[in-house]
């Protein structure tokens, strides 16, 4: 089989690695852009601002990055189909439902927001998933798209009611805020709640990564072949979604990373999951701390991260459907 | 007569509990090193019987033995080390490259979180030999010809390196010369000693390799037997409801259905 620099681990480590190291002197303090390396040795100011704003930041980034491109994948996989995305059985649209419903109602306390939003989530989840075991038609796939889309309409609707009632001075901005992505607020709390889900599900999805190929084949042949189809797929759709919940009721909505980056690492490495898998969480993790890199540093205000990723998402999904050689679908 | 690798007794089954069944008192057995066509017209079941000799469905009533132990017996993983299956057809939505896809067969040796060996890729290799397409080793799947496919999915089966073959309607969509190939290679692997049951609407291509023929017909057998005594004009016209001659030439049977169309 054919080798190339993608596959070696330590290029799949060393790319994170350094975009991490890069962003780690790059903001707006002492000016922007860059900070000189005798400032970070020597300023306490920069240490502290480096230690308990930036790490955290740029961890939380990583891990959003690492999770939706894995997450994004293996649903492309689970649902045999290259347009998924990691947030669309209901997840998405149910985590900014929670969120919304926490800021009017909770208080908008991040504790409390992140909460909300990650048991919405998780319910967006479940509801797309017994709605799908009711629907009368369709293969298990079709049903499961179809829940999906009528949950996520369901929560937007709720969203838009909770929008509707929210107060337009103080509320309502900071719904539309969350919404819009962003991991300005986020600590080293914020780190230690999402990492433990983060890390049990990465790790799984890494070491099934050769298996999830046999998840793709339709359930007749992977049957055939020694699969427990409906165990093995729930439980790593199950472990998609977790990680998608978590970094989204932290970061708010951030959408492209999940569809985009597994794309890139097919075309990288070929379809096989074992290989483009890997490719997609380290190239998944650099492009989240890139694209917070300029949400944080272009101006003086923050520029939510979804936009950033949205718009950075749409220009390589255009380039990357228009360019020779590329087949997304037969 | 040596013992049966397959038999299957007295299986019912339907899809709702409610409907009519899909599979009625369906019984016969299997020697081991045969080839056995599964032959009847559209809907006559034999999609869903190949299903249940999986254990993808279970019957309602009735056994299948495999050797002397029920396949309901077996784990999934000892089962697939036995059985492999050939698709009718299978949609394949991303660019696998011919052998990363033939070494998905291995999966029966390898656990959930193993990925496969050298000596697993070897195995590949020798199945995408034994089909004749080493060749097609690199190129993506989705740009080959219907015919390589099939030809790509018996290697990926063999890779498996079952004990019985099951093929579901492995001719119906290949043009004359890629037929050929597909059951020259059938031949090739009942000499290796593989038992093969393949299902097919077309007697020509039974009569082509087949031992011994099952003929189904709305869910029941009509008739089971060596090729000899089964493909006959008689019990074929009673299997497909329309008049079928049986003649031969240059000593093989050939079919030929002319009944007048209104």
């Amino acid at each position: 089989m054919k080798k190339n620099l993608w596959q070696s681990p330590i290029v799949l480590i060393m790319i994170p690695l350094l975009v991490f190291l890069f962003s780690m002197v790059m903001g707006r303090y002492p000016k922007p852009i860059f900070m000189p390396l005798d400032v970070l040795l020597n300023d306490e100011l920069a240490q502290r601002l480096v230690f308990s704003l930036r790490m955290p930041r740029l961890l939380s980034a990583l891990c959003l990055g690492m999770s939706l491109s894995a997450a994004g994948g293996v649903m492309q996989m689970l649902f045999r189909n290259p347009l998924i995305e990691p947030g669309f059985l209901g997840v998405t649209q149910g985590a900014g439902f929670g969120a919304a419903l926490s800021i009017i109602f909770l208080g908008s306390s991040p504790l409390l927001v992140e909460t909300s939003a990650t048991i919405f989530a998780v319910l967006g989840l479940l509801f797309s998933y017994f709605i799908a075991r009711r629907i009368r038609f369709g293969g298990w796939v079709l049903r499961l798209i179809l829940a999906g889309i009528a949950v996520s309409a369901f929560f937007s609707a709720g969203l838009g009611i909770l929008k509707y009632l929210a107060d337009p001075t103080s509320q309502l901005p900071e719904i539309t805020f969350w919404l819009l992505g962003g991991l300005w607020s986020v600590t080293w709390r914020d780190l230690f709640y999402i990492l433990p889900v983060v890390i049990i599900g990465l790790v799984i999805i890494y070491l099934m990564r050769w298996r999830l190929n046999l998840l793709a084949l339709g359930d007749e042949t992977a049957t055939s072949l020694g699969v427990s189809v409906k165990r093995e797929r729930t439980l790593l759709l199950g472990v998609s979604v977790a990680i998608t919940a978590v970094v989204v009721s932290v970061a708010g909505i951030v959408g492209w990373i999940g569809l985009i980056i597994p794309h890139i690492a097919r075309r990288l490495v070929g379809a096989n999951s074992a290989n483009f898998l890997p490719v997609s969480i380290a190239i998944g993790g650099a492009f989240a701390i890139l694209c917070d890199d300029i949400a944080r540093t272009l101006s003086a205000g923050e520029i939510p991260l979804g936009i950033i990723t949205s718009l950075l998402g749409a220009v390589i999904f255009l380039i990357l459907m228009i360019s020779p050689g590329v087949r997304l679908q037969r | 007569m040596t013992q049966p690798i397959l038999t299957i007794s007295n299986l019912e089954f339907s899809y709702e509990p409610d409907q009519k069944n899909v599979l009625n008192a369906v019984s016969f057995e299997i020697q081991p090193g045969t080839i056995t066509a599964i032959l009847g017209p559209n809907g006559a079941g034999k999609t869903t019987l190949i299903h249940l000799m999986l254990g993808l469905r279970k019957p309602h009533t009735g056994n299948i033995l495999l050797k002397d132990k029920s396949i309901s017996h077996y784990s999934r993983k000892e089962l697939s080390q036995w059985v492999g299956l050939v698709p009718q057809s299978e949609y394949v939505p991303f660019e696998y490259s011919v052998l990363e896809y033939v070494l998905l067969g291995r999966a029966p040796y390898l656990g959930p979180l193993d990925l496969p060996s050298q000596s697993d890729i070897e195995i590949a290799r020798q199945a995408l030999i034994q089909v004749g397409i080493e060749l097609l080793e690199k190129r993506p799947i989705p740009e080959l010809s219907g015919g390589e496919l099939q030809l790509v999915l018996i290697a990926r089966a063999l890779a498996q390196q079952p004990k019985v073959l099951l093929l579901d309607e492995p001719t119906s969509h290949l043009d004359l010369s890629n037929r050929n190939i597909t059951l020259q290679i059938l031949n090739q692997l009942r000499s290796n000693g593989v038992t093969i049951l393949f299902t097919t609407h077309d007697p020509e291509a039974a009569s082509l390799v087949a031992d011994n023929l099952v003929l189904m017909r709305q869910g029941k057998v009509m008739h089971t037997g060596s090729l000899e005594t089964t493909f006959t004009s008689q019990k074929l016209s009673q299997t497909y409801g329309t008049h079928i001659d049986v003649i031969r030439v240059d000593g093989l049977p050939v079919v030929r259905s002319l009944e007048k169309l209104q």
